[in-house]
């Protein structure tokens, strides 16, 4: 399945990227299955999106969580916590 | 328009006045605007930038003012958020000033750890985007241990 990507502030300086679409395969279901596709890619990609760093996301413009259910054509972003107000 | 996310500065008479016109019950008005700190983290703050998340932004703010009308009887909420000076004002209109003080700080705790804005400020030792604090989700913790938020994301996931 196709989804679109999308990264705010301090993670997309640090991938150098703000949106993407990517091809998942059929068994991707959660936000934890993209998180594993884009840590495969290694480099700058395991590392800021290591597990433990401060990484949150939200699925079609709602905040979700690593059990969060990822469906084709979703849009996914990933952000530092925000820090608004 | 109860959110608004923009780049030009408000004025809070202005936006009080509005807020209030067409409904002579409102005996009680909050407003809580917040300033850039021109020291923060130990250096001098000469520039704030803001990014946000067009569209998500503006929905989780609607959200949360939603969320307020709903847990207190309520006449208006505003919520304007900007990137500079003043950065945000959040002003509540209520029959009684209760509500309203209540309103105000439960909409800011959930802006400050909910809504998709990210905040970079240039000091003398370069731009550096600010982090988030402990104590903000510990600020929010205190309106859900009343009510549990029913909103909470569905799981795929026994």
């Amino acid at each position: 399945m196709h989804i679109q990507l999308r990264y705010f502030a301090g993670l997309r300086e640090a991938l150098g990227l703000s949106t993407e679409q990517i091809a998942l395969s059929a068994t991707a279901t959660c936000v934890q299955d993209v998180l594993a596709a884009l840590r495969l890619r290694g480099g700058i990609w395991a590392e800021a999106l290591a597990d433990g760093k401060a990484v949150r996301v939200a699925v079609d413009q709602r905040m979700a969580d690593l059990d969060s259910p990822v469906r084709p054509g979703a849009e996914v972003a990933f952000f530092p916590p925000v820090t608004g107000g | 328009m109860p959110v608004r996310v923009q780049s030009e500065d408000f004025d809070l008479s202005t936006e009080l006045a509005r807020l209030r016109a067409g409904h002579p019950d409102a005996g009680a008005t909050v407003a809580f605007v917040g300033t850039v700190r021109e020291m923060n983290e130990g250096g001098k703050v000469s520039l704030m930038e803001l990014e946000h998340y067009p569209g998500m932004t503006e929905a989780a703010l609607e959200d949360i003012v939603a969320q307020a009308r709903r847990r207190w009887e309520l006449i208006d909420v505003l919520v304007v958020h900007r990137g500079c000076e003043q950065i945000v004002l959040a002003a509540v209109a209520a029959r009684h000033r209760g509500a309203a003080f209540a309103a105000c700080e439960f909409v800011m705790d959930y802006l400050k750890t909910r809504a998709p804005f990210w905040k970079k400020e240039s000091t003398g030792q370069g731009a550096r985007w600010v982090d988030a604090r402990a104590s903000d989700e510990t600020a929010l913790a205190r309106w859900s241990a009343a009510a549990p938020d029913p909103a909470l994301p569905v799981s795929c996931r026994p």
